[in-house]
């Protein structure tokens, strides 16, 4: 009998978030031309446009998890997991968006392509969180990843942009590369690039151990760069501290989200069964990445700088929660990366809003007396800081608690204890910008400070409650996570 | 919904409260943050209800629902004869420390009474949670309104001091997260009175090495808070720098989280680990009560005299602590109320000084006693008090402590006792310095006796030290019931008595 490619209505249904973002994308495109104008902020129609339609996006994604299951020929897979992080980079990209359309009005810049390209990003990110198969998991990235190349790139004649974007393109592609390579070995040595099939093949033990090794450490390479860890994190302070700060907060956010969804996929399910060969090098890396991320940040005096090495040390507790290699791991990952996008967001936001036109001010101690003149906002920058900082009622706690539990449980005490104290150095170069907004006198950045405007402060609000809501009343977060975690 | 979670949520509540009033309006913040301190007290007095004719042992306004559903994190808080006083302490200094900061502060008023007020909630919290959860919640949410205290309205490195404060009681507190998740994954609950009795019946046991480490790991946590020598560092800096309120709290309440801490936690939890560790912790101990009092002897800074004197002071709380007897014990707890009441009380008649002349320099001072005699009068009560006059309350504490302490071992009292001295010392020559001499022309004409408001600051405190001094009978017998218990928990002979049986 002859196999039907033709897919059914019920898989279309299930990349239904993808076709959407994706139309969405293209229309923004073609009408670019027509509707198109400088400043575009949330007077555009495109603003209005690019936020239904990933409201429809999410709302798209929540329906196909009412019939999980697999499509186009098991190259994607709709579950809790997919469904998770799907949700989770739509969201994203909607505080994205609301924290863009100030940032495009007052740097004078066209707004179409930007939101173009925030909604082909985030179809990438979707990919990948649905991908079941290292071919789809390839194409996920590279549409993510090309996206937000040009973005970091946005304002084409800002050296630093320009510089921002060629290191994450040069080194992205890099990346890729070595992922790609990977696959190949892989293709090379189980005959499949389906993750199960991998799994069943390598569950069967036929294959050189050598080669699967090999080409395991070459995926985790190329994904160790997407999630910035040591000691491949060198890109992440120059770009992000390059890249507008709106995309900055996006890049910090929803692609990792993404690229940790693919790691755990792939190294929870093709790679479970050779753990012990990969679980010491996740185990070192992610020590690694914890620590020079936290050491490194506290030399920082820019606050994109700093907040670029506190993203690399962040990527570093999740890793902790991959080492842990159990569905409690990875719940754990899942919520901690749900927390960290609200707290990050906001947190980028708020520095969107300080920075000004030019991002003349991006210096920590630019940030002076900040609680005088705008108490409102450094408020909700200190909620989000001691969310980072890891202070209890905050999601950034229960993140850190989930992981580190979930770690105890694997009896990775070191790890545990390490990752704490660690937890406890971050705590310095949060609390000084802290001590800047409250313990300095306002200086001449912080005079002169226009109100932020709606869509911002939906941004830095909305993700304030978010932050707190996890930190609170955590389990209904944790509940789905742990019910579609993989094991 | 019960009494004890109206006391709690109150505070919370006014938090909220002082957030809506307006900024340029000081007035309307500082009477918000009294009536609200004012009324949370009146409400805790109902808290001894159970206590005033009797007793009891146990848990007492208890209330146990569940907050998180996994893991199994519980909002279950009450009080017993422990930490009754212990709230009833916080609730006290509270509006003391509003009036004591009603003119001393004067910008950013309105975020300085939100902080303090935040500040009682999380200490309240300390001493009621009892779900370790819970408790570590609380533990690290006291800590950001005091860093603010510290931060913003302290004197000039006071930046240096609260970031300091911050990072050391940070470094301490999550290695005891890490013992707190470590117990969870053995015992399966966050429960304290779950896991006492899954210890207790040898449901849940560890072996030696096990036990150290996680005694340790809370024991470290606590040591810093208290603070025991040689972690005490940062106490110094922290409460030189602070405001008057921020270091009558700090003093007074806070460090008592570190010594709660141990009784509740260290002793009845890891039983064999505390006795095995005793005669290190009473060598720390000792060498604190005389470190602290050697170099308060020295200190021309009048705070910073105080400061090292609380660690001479804390030191013996810890020593009754680890006597692992019933007077030692009592003696510690009582000690631990005195030190809040004396401690807080020299804290602020340093910081009503401070006020008038802007100096703590005790050489900036001399001859107060001639311009400012009721000033003068109460200063020598609060420095009586404090080296442990009898009749007043240090010195009930103080005997108790080195007698349980005799019991356990003898030597320790000899070494123990020179602190008593040295106390005397330097408050004495402290008081000598400060009030007698010819006061110098300025000094007269900026030392004012006290006012209305100071006088209401100071009085109860006053009283109190009277009382505790001379009736003990209304403070002392629930604490030793309770502590009666918490012995018979943390005698590793008696489970491993009840095991074999």
């Amino acid at each position: 009998m002859p196999v039907n490619y033709l897919p059914t209505s019920a898989e279309y249904l299930r990349v239904l978030p993808e076709i959407i973002l994706t139309l969405a994308g293209t229309f923004i495109m073609l009408l670019e031309g027509v509707f198109g104008q400088k400043g575009g902020g949330q007077k555009s129609i495109f603003f209005p446009f690019s936020l239904l339609s990933l409201i429809a996006a999410l709302l798209a994604s929540v329906a196909a998890y009412g019939d999980p299951g697999p499509a186009f020929q098991n190259m994607l897979v709709v579950d809790g997991f997919a469904t998770f992080f799907r949700v989770l980079v739509i969201g994203v990209g909607i505080l994205a968006v609301f924290s863009s359309a100030d940032y495009l009005r007052r740097e004078n810049s066209r707004g179409g392509e930007f939101y173009a390209l925030i909604l082909f990003s985030i179809v990438g990110q979707s990919i990948m969180a649905a991908a079941n198969e290292l071919i789809m998991i390839f194409i996920g990235l590279e549409i993510s990843s090309i996206a937000s190349y040009i973005l970091a790139g946005y304002l084409r004649d800002d050296p630093r942009n320009n510089e921002s974007a060629l290191k994450y393109f040069l080194l992205g592609s890099f990346a890729t590369a070595f992922l790609l390579y990977g696959v190949a070995w892989i293709y090379g040595s189980t005959g499949s690039t389906n993750l199960i099939d991998i799994r069943r093949a390598l569950l069967n033990g036929h294959e050189p151990l050598g080669l699967v090794t090999t080409a395991a450490a070459l995926i985790f390479v190329g994904l160790a760069f997407k999630i910035s860890a040591a000691p491949f994190q060198s890109w992440a302070p120059d770009v992000y501290q390059g890249a507008p700060a709106p995309v900055t907060a996006f890049l910090s956010v929803g692609p990792k989200a993404a690229a940790f969804a693919i790691l755990i996929r792939v190294f929870m399910t093709a790679f479970g069964p050779i753990t012990t060969a990969w679980l010491p090098i996740v185990w070192g890396v992610a020590l690694a990445t914890m620590t020079v991320g936290n050491f490194a940040a506290i030399l920082q005096s820019n606050i994109k700088r700093l907040l670029a090495y506190s993203s690399i040390a962040h990527a570093g507790y999740v890793l902790v929660a991959v080492t842990a290699h159990s569905g409690e791991g990875s719940a754990a990952a899942m919520f901690y990366l749900a927390a960290y996008a609200f707290t990050n967001i906001g947190a980028f936001a708020v520095v969107t809003y300080f920075a000004r036109k030019g991002e003349r001010y991006t210096g920590v101690d630019d940030f002076a007396g900040l609680a005088q003149r705008q108490p409102a906002m450094a408020a909700m920058l200190s909620i989000f800081l001691l969310s980072l900082i890891g202070v209890p009622l905050t999601g950034g706690f229960f993140g850190k608690f989930y992981i580190f539990k979930a770690a105890l449980d694997a009896n990775l005490v070191w790890l545990t204890v390490l990752g704490l104290l660690n937890s406890a150095v971050a705590a310095y170069y949060y609390l000084r910008i802290l001590v800047v907004m409250y313990f300095r006198e306002p200086g001449e950045a912080s005079d002169n400070l226009p109100p932020a405007g709606m869509p911002l402060q939906i941004t830095v609000y909305g993700s304030a409650i978010g932050t707190l809501a996890l930190g609170i009343f955590p389990s209904w977060v944790l509940e789905f996570a742990s019910k579609a975690a993989l094991r | 919904m019960t009494l004890l979670d109206t006391v709690l949520f109150l505070p919370l509540v006014g938090f909220f409260l002082l957030l809506l009033v307006p900024r340029n309006n000081p007035q309307a913040s500082r009477m918000t943050a009294l009536l609200v301190s004012v009324f949370v007290f009146a409400a805790s007095l109902g808290l001894i209800a159970p206590y005033w004719f009797a007793a009891p042992t146990g848990w007492q306004f208890e209330h146990n629902a569940p907050w998180i559903s996994y893991p199994p994190i519980r909002y279950h808080v009450a009080i017993d004869g422990l930490s009754l006083w212990l709230v009833l302490l916080s609730t006290l200094l509270t509006p003391i420390a509003v009036l004591v900061s009603w003119k001393h502060i004067d910008h950013r008023v309105k975020e300085f009474f939100a902080f303090l007020i935040l500040l009682e909630f999380g200490l309240i919290g300390v001493f009621v949670s009892l779900d370790l959860f819970l408790f570590y919640v609380f533990w690290e949410v006291s800590l950001v309104p005091m860093y603010f205290l510290v931060g913003v309205w302290g004197h000039e490195r006071r930046i240096y001091a609260a970031v300091k404060f911050f990072l050391y009681t940070m470094a301490g507190s999550v290695l005891m997260l890490a013992a707190i998740i470590y117990l969870y994954n053995k015992s399966g609950t966050f429960d304290y009175s779950a896991i006492l009795s899954q210890l207790q019946t040898g449901r849940l046991a560890f072996d030696a090495r096990t036990q150290l480490l996680l005694f340790l790991a809370f024991f470290g946590a606590f040591a810093i808070k208290v603070p025991l020598f040689p972690l005490h560092t940062w106490l110094p800096d922290a409460h030189v720098e602070a405001p008057t309120a921020g270091s009558l709290m700090l003093a007074s309440v806070m460090l008592k989280m570190g010594t709660y801490g141990l009784v509740r936690y260290c002793l009845p939890l890891f039983p064999e680990s505390a006795h095995d560790s005793a005669p290190w912790i009473a060598a720390l101990a000792i060498i604190g009560i005389i470190y602290g009092a050697l170099v308060a002897l020295v200190q021309p800074n009048m705070k910073k005299l105080v400061a090292y004197s609380s660690v001479s002071h804390l030191g013996f709380v810890v020593l009754g602590i680890f006597s692992f007897t019933q007077q030692g014990l009592d003696g510690a707890v009582y000690q631990m109320l005195n030190h809040g009441i004396s401690t807080g009380a020299l804290f602020m008649l340093v910081g009503y000084m401070y006020e008038r002349r802007h100096s703590l320099e005790i050489a900036a001072y001399g001859g107060v006693a001639t311009p400012a005699p009721n000033l003068a009068v109460v200063f020598l009560i609060t420095t009586l008090a404090s080296i442990g006059l009898p009749m007043l309350n240090n010195f009930v504490g103080e005997y108790l402590v080195l007698q349980g302490t005799a019991q356990a071992n003898f030597t320790w009292v000899v070494f123990a006792a020179l602190g008593v001295i040295l106390s005397a010392c330097y408050m004495l020559w402290l008081y000598q310095r400060a009030f007698y001499g010819k006061a110098s022309e300025s000094l007269s004409h900026h030392m004012s006796d006290l006012t209305p408001r100071e006088w209401a600051a100071i009085i109860p405190l006053l009283v109190l030290m009277v009382w505790m001094g001379t009736f003990t009978q209304t403070f002392l017998p629930p604490i030793s019931s309770q502590n009666a218990q918490i012995l018979q928990q943390s005698q590793p002979a008696a489970r491993v008595a009840l095991n074999a049986r």
